[in-house]
């Protein structure tokens, strides 16, 4: 299985991706994933439009991308973690 | 990198404001007052609230984690601003529902992806409905820095690279 890109992307590519990041390494460790993941500004999408396998943010997008993109908003507030990790892992196991 | 500031200075109770705007207005400025971020902080994240808003609906008591880019930042820390009355923030990731958030997190970070611990704290309390609400209630900051500084740990931060 090809490793697999993931964005996580948030306003400022501070706060909130920071612990989205956090939250999906772990993810991919508990279950033995290879994942290469880039954390960026929600504006810098654009430039890993060809390489990317996956979008996680807790940003709005109006954009339509190639890849699927994921609401991590519930990471924040802890309200339907375990619905969103699970939407994560299906994609990453693809 | 410098040690987080965290004390009674940057916790400020009965925040009336009529807009979210006046919210990070009146604590931007808080911020201004000690030294600790640069006067474009306060443009600056009126301008990412609007852009990128931070509203958490979170069980309980709903609040916003507004932050900007760290070069408006002197010294890092985390601001807590308890709304007299709540105030409509946008939800985050969502361009069109607001939230009626009470309790403001106001965050100033001086290096990007460093402070993942601490927002991992942070986000379990924004998880942990009993510790907002007695922020909510508290009538008294020294409790609220006590409260804080139990869950958030910043001690174990200052060695953090």
């Amino acid at each position: 299985m090809a490793k697999k890109q993931v964005l996580v992307a948030c306003g400022a590519g501070i706060a909130t991706s920071t612990v989205v990041n956090g939250a999906i390494e772990d993810m991919a460790k508990e279950n033995n994933l290879d994942v290469d993941l880039v954390q960026i500004k929600i504006a810098e999408v654009g430039s890993y439009e060809d390489t990317a396998d996956l979008l996680v943010t807790t940003a709005m997008t109006q954009k339509d991308y190639r890849f699927p993109v994921i609401n991590a908003r519930s990471f924040l507030t802890g309200i339907g973690t375990e619905e969103t990790k699970k939407e994560i892992l299906q994609e990453l196991k693809k | 990198m410098s040690n987080i500031y965290f004390n009674e200075s940057v916790i400020l109770l009965n925040v009336e404001a009529k807009s979210k705007e006046e919210v990070l207005e009146k604590m931007g400025q808080n911020l201004v007052d000690l030294d600790l971020v640069k006067e474009s902080f306060i443009p600056a994240i009126i301008k990412r609230e609007e852009e990128y808003a931070t509203g958490l609906p979170t069980s309980g008591v709903a609040v916003a984690i507004p932050h900007t880019d760290v070069e408006h930042v002197h010294r890092k820390t985390v601001s807590i601003g308890v709304l007299d009355r709540a105030v409509e923030f946008g939800v985050m990731g969502d361009d069109e529902e607001t939230i009626p958030v009470q309790i403001v997190f106001l965050l100033a970070m001086d290096e990007a992806h460093s402070q993942l611990s601490l927002l991992q704290q942070l986000m379990a309390v924004f998880q942990n409905e009993e510790v907002l609400l007695s922020i909510l209630e508290e009538k008294n900051k020294s409790s609220i820095r006590g409260l804080l500084e139990e869950k958030l740990d910043f001690d174990a931060l200052e060695g953090e690279k």
